[in-house]
Parts: C-alpha cells; sequence; structure tokens
C-alpha cells in the first residue's frame, strides 16, 4: 500500500541538521585495513541482514544487542527515530563491526549500540572510539550517554574512557547513563582513538561498492565459537 | 627404574568452551590419549590429573577421583596434583615416576582447566593466589604485574626492547594460525601492534612495558598423555617417545628475595637436571615448548635453558634462530601466547606437542624435519618451581 504523505508527514519527526563523518582507515593488529565510514539510510536493508544471526547469539549479550540494534536500525530506514546515524567498520568489503546513536539535542548525544561481528582484533572497541569520535569532534556535542549492557562493554566504555555516572536515564531504560565530556574524550583520545584521513580512495572506493556480508555460520562462529582472545 | 615412554596423546582445541564443563575437557583429553595409545581393553593402573583451579573457579576437589569413575577406570588409582601453573608437569612427573618404579605399567596422565567461565578479572585474581600470602598477594600484585616487573629489569640489564619482545610475539601467533589445537589461531603483524600508531589500540599496555599482545590468553583446554614402560611401548605400532630426563627445582616465593631476579635459578636447576638425566646437551635438542605465559619468558628461559648465553636470547629470536627451520625451533605450536594457556593443561600439552614432533606426525608447516630430541619447561609461580622434561623418538 502506498505511503500516505500527509500522515507520514505527522509520524515521521523532525530531524536536526547532522555534519558528516569523515571516513577513515585504520590498520588492525593483523595489519588487515579497515575501513571506517558513516552509513546510508538506504544501506540499511544490508546492514540488517548482518546483524540478524546476532539476534539468536546468547554468548556477551549479543542476542539483546543485536536485537535492539535491529530495531534502531529499522527505525531509522523507515523515518521513526530522531537525528540516528550508524557507523560501520568494513575489512576488504565485509561489514565487521556497526555502531550507531543519536543526537537528542545540539549539545547532547546518546550512544545505542556497539555491535562487533569479527572478534578478537578490538574492532568494538576502534568503533566505539569513532561513535565517542563523531559525536564530540564533528556534531560538535558537549557531552554523550552511555550505558553498556554486557561486561565488556563496561569494561570498554566505563572503565578505559573513566566515565562518569549520572542518574540521567538513558533512553534504553536500563540503568542510569553514563557520561563522556569534551574533556574526558579528548584526555582519553590519545591512547583511545585512532585513523588515518583522509581514507586513500581506492580503499574507500571499494567499501562503498562492495558491502559484504559474511554467512550466517561464519558470523556464529567468529562471535561465539571457540577462537579468538 | 625402569625407563618410560609415552604411547598416547590427546589434546583437545583450546579456547573458549563455554559448552564443556572441566569434566568435561579432561574426559575429552583422556579419550583420545587412550584411543591413541591403542590399549583396547586393557585399563590403566593410575590417574594422575593436573589441575589448578577446579577448588577455585568451579567450587569441585577430588577431581581425579571423579574422573576415573567418568571414564570407567575404576579401580585404578587417582590423584590430582596441583602445583600452580606447573600442576601439568608435576602430574607428567608423577606418572613417570610410578611407571619407572615399577609399580604401575599404564599411567594416564591428564591437565585440564577451565578458565573462561569466569571474567578475565577473576582469572587473574584466581592465579594471583600461588603468590606470595603476606607480602604480594594483599598488596594487588598479579602474574602480568611481575612479569612487568621481570621485564623492566631484563630490559634495563641486556638491552631487551619491545621489538624483541614484538618478534616473539609475531612467530608464536603464525606457528598458531597453523595449529589446529590453538586458542589464538591468527597471525599477527608488526605494523599492527608496534609499528603503527594505531597499535596504541590494537596492543595497549597491560603491565608495562608489556602489551595485550605480550601475554597468553585466558583458556579453557585439555591435553593427556599415556606412559608405560619403554619395552612395552616398543611392541606397539607407533614410534615410542621415551622420557629421557626430567628436573625440577624451587626457588624463593617471593622474587624480591633473589639475589638477582633475573636469575631464573630453577629453569637452569630444573633443565641441567633433565639434561644430566637424558645425557644430552642443550645443542643436541632438535625443538623445544618453552612457558611463554608473557614473551619476555620465552626469551629468558631459551637462555636459562642453555640454548643462548645470557643476553643473547633476544638477539636470536629477532635474527629468526628460535623460529621453524632455526637454530632451535621453539614453540612450534605456538607455545601458550597462541595455543593458550589453560593452566593445569599446559606443562601436559607440552609433552603432547613435542611428542607430535618426535613422532614426526605434523604437517610440514608445524614439523621440525627430523627432529629426535625435545624439551619442554613449565614454569610455576614465577620461576619458584620448574619441571623440565626432555624427550626422546625411539628407533624402532
Amino acid at each position: 500500500m502506498p505511503l500516505d504523505m500527509e500522515l507520514e508527514a505527522v509520524l515521521r519527526p523532525p530531524a536536526l541538521e547532522m555534519k558528516p563523518y569523515p571516513p577513515k582507515v585504520i590498520t588492525l593488529a593483523n595489519g588487515k585495513k579497515m575501513v571506517v565510514r558513516e552509513a546510508k539510510r538506504e544501506e540499511v536493508p544490508t546492514l540488517l541482514e548482518a546483524v540478524h544471526p546476532t539476534l539468536f547469539i546468547p554468548r556477551d549479550f549479543y542476542d539483546i544487542v543485536g536485537a535492539r540494534l535491529y530495531a534502531e536500525l529499522l527505525a531509522w530506514y523507515r523515518y521513526r527515530v530522531r537525528n540516528e546515524y550508524c557507523l560501520v567498520g568494513q575489512i576488504d568489503g565485509y561489514l565487521v563491526g556497526i555502531v550507531n546513536g543519536r543526537m537528542v539535542d545540539e549539545k547532547v548525544g546518546m550512544s545505542y549500540h556497539t555491535l562487533a561481528i569479527d572478534r578478537g582484533l578490538r574492532i568494538g572497541a576502534h568503533l566505539f572510539a569513532a561513535k565517542m569520535e563523531h559525536h564530540i569532534e564533528y556534531l560538535g556535542q558537549s557531552e554523550v550517554l552511555i550505558v553498556a549492557e554486557s561486561p565488556i562493554g563496561f569494561r570498554r566504555w566505563m572503565i578505559e574512557y573513566g566515565l562518569e555516572p549520572t542518574e540521567i536515564q538513558h533512553e534504553l531504560g536500563g540503568p542510569d547513563s553514563y557520561r563522556l565530556t569534551r574533556e574526558m574524550y579528548f584526555d582519553s583520545k590519545p591512547r583511545l582513538v585512532v585513523g588515518d584521513r583522509p581514507a586513500p580512495r581506492d580503499l574507500l572506493d571499494y567499501a562503498l561498492e562492495n558491502v559484504f556480508v559474511a554467512d550466517e555460520e561464519t558470523i556464529n562462529v567468529k562471535i561465539a565459537g571457540l577462537k579468538g582472545r | 627404574m625402569r625407563d618410560v615412554a609415552i604411547i598416547g596423546v590427546g589434546m583437545i582445541p583450546f579456547g573458549r568452551r563455554d559448552e564443556d564443563s572441566l569434566m568435561d575437557l579432561l574426559a575429552y583429553a583422556s579419550l583420545k590419549a587412550l584411543d591413541d595409545a591403542g590399549l583396547g581393553d586393557k585399563s590403566v593402573n593410575a590417574v594422575y590429573v593436573g589441575n589448578m583451579g577446579g577448588g577455585i573457579i568451579q567450587h569441585q576437589t577430588a577431581i581425579a577421583s571423579s574422573l576415573v569413575d567418568r571414564l570407567s577406570l575404576l579401580p585404578a588409582a587417582a590423584e590430582t596434583v596441583e602445583n600452580g601453573p606447573a600442576s601439568g608437569g608435576s602430574a607428567v612427573k608423577n606418572g613417570l615416576l610410578a611407571v619407572a618404579s615399577g609399580y604401575y605399567d599404564y599411567v594416564l596422565v591428564v591437565g585440564g582447566e577451565k578458565m573462561r567461565e569466569v571474567t578475565g578479572w577473576k582469572a587473574t585474581d584466581f592465579v594471583s593466589t600461588m603468590t606470595h600470602p603476606e607480602v604480594e598477594y594483599p598488596y594487588g600484585v598479579t602474574l602480568p604485574g611481575m612479569a612487568g616487573m621481570f621485564t623492566r629489569l631484563y630490559m634495563e640489564k641486556y638491552g631487551v626492547t619491545r621489538e624483541h619482545l614484538t618478534a616473539v610475539a609475531i612467530k608464536n601467533q603464525d606457528m598458531g594460525a597453523l595449529n589446529p589445537y590453538a586458542h589464538v589461531e591468527m597471525s599477527i603483524s608488526r605494523e599492527g601492534i608496534l609499528d603503527s600508531p594505531h597499535s596504541v589500540v590494537n596492543n595497549p599496555p597491560v603491565a608495562d612495558p608489556l602489551h595485550l599482545y605480550d601475554a597468553c590468553p585466558v583458556s579453557d583446554g585439555a591435553a593427556a598423555v599415556i606412559l608405560c614402560p619403554l619395552e612395552t611401548a616398543k611392541k606397539t605400532g607407533k614410534p615410542p617417545v621415551l622420557i629421557a630426563g626430567f628436573g625440577q627445582a624451587t626457588d624463593t616465593h617471593t622474587l624480591q628475595e633473589r639475589d638477582d631476579p633475573t636469575d631464573l635459578k630453577a629453569v637452569s636447576l630444573a633443565a641441567k637436571q633433565a639434561f644430566e638425566m637424558a645425557k644430552l646437551k642443550p645443542a643436541d635438542i632438535h625443538v623445544a615448548e618453552l612457558h611463554d605465559a608473557f614473551t619476555i619468558l620465552e626469551i629468558a628461559e631459551s637462555e636459562h635453558v642453555g640454548f643462548f648465553k645470557k643476553g643473547e636470547g633476544a638477539i636470536a629470536a629477532l635474527a629468526g634462530k628460535t623460529k621453524l627451520g632455526g637454530q632451535i625451533p621453539i614453540n612450534v605450536s605456538g607455545g601458550l601466547k597462541a595455543r593458550g594457556h589453560p593452566v593445569g593443561a599446559t606443562g601436559v600439552a607440552q609433552v603432547v606437542e613435542i611428542t607430535f614432533q618426535l613422532r614426526h606426525e605434523l604437517p610440514k608447516n608445524r614439523q621440525v624435519k627430523g627432529a629426535e630430541n625435545g624439551l619442554t619447561v613449565n614454569f610455576g609461580g614465577f620461576g619458584n618451581n620448574v619441571l623440565a622434561f626432555v624427550l626422546r623418538r625411539v628407533q624402532q
């Protein structure tokens, strides 16, 4: 059924202007180059394919992170969430991680989810850092509100960045948010935020033109198999 | 005393084995070793289980008693051997002495640990329970912390640099990438962990000057061997591997009481005893499994067992002398660095790996060509209880 655009205009939230995230390239421990770039809305169906297998992986709370990320991306795709963005990591075209968040207003950012599809290479750590970089340096926000849904997330975000607890309810509905301020971000940046810009044209073009999703079994093994640190 | 040989070995892939209990791990490795030995309906007389953390992590004790029942090996004698990260080596020693004495003819030795069911912090704390209960543990000393201090001293005394440590890390990860039993089957690059500015995130400090890729992962896993008299072993189809020598030595519990904390006396003594018993010299060894819980330990142990002079182990590693095809291939399995370090399993896994090598069973990209003699070093505490074994291929 065609959309009733008159009604749709009511249902769709207004959006703030969001500055783009400039792509970068990170060299990983195994020497592979990961392109980190902002995903386009029309790429969401492909991203959902990559997220879908994680809905059934309970290890390390992947199922809850996957299910929520799936819904958040769908809401962004179909204009039911305000000011959302999504960054992706790609190695040789393959999607290896997805992060997202949104602007609550001009000053406050809301971190949503960090999903590493390939593990053991600190891809989650790199992509979370990219997300904070986007909020603070490119969207120009004063602070980002964050929660963790897994012990690994708690270690990576709350402890490694030294985040401060608040009494502000996070939008995910769980515990109160932790806060990353601009000052905390720039203090942490030298040891946690890396990447080369401008991204080499050949790597970026390849990533844009070739977005591959590993098969479900591969994703399962990478996330919940025996191997990896 | 009788000569003792290894007639069966078994190992399961190390890693994060969420679906398996500690008893499962021990049973799987044991069954593989029993199959490999081809014992048929003959049973074993005794079972020695190397395990450090069952009582703490799994809240389970008397593990050997449980295992013999699970494996239907009743009424075999059964004992659990706890000796910190040298538990596996100690279990092998107990099995060896039992057969050598003539008291038992067939002995199963299995080492195993399940460490990934607790957080990394709790695993580190559990391993730290081996430190001195009054002057180390209460002050927050951990094994990575000790290794960091040891590395700093080694750097100051012998000029070891991060470049040397990185050479060991890359070599062992490259070999681990070829070993299906390895926990971390992944090569790493010098650019990614040292040269690139991005390495600050990829390879963060864990205990300065040691970084993430200088340390072994926390792993689940198990390995097993079957021992019997050499004369019996000669009647089986596979090339018997003789335990030609062993040594064990201890040192002060705390590092600060040692005259020179960079001198790993127990490693030197254990290796010396093992070489003397085997009537071999370090130069006679064709392949070694050293206890590289941290990259610095592979370098230090390679000197203390006599492969290189003091201060030259790091240079040798950087020059590729410890790679497959080099002067003395060390940790061709990937070592603890890549295979993983389920603490109770490690000493047994080293013996299993050297047995594979001496039987010439490994694929070309991991086999030391024509290997006849091998060495293992299982390092307990921070070098306060060390076991060394010299294994020899027996010509039939």
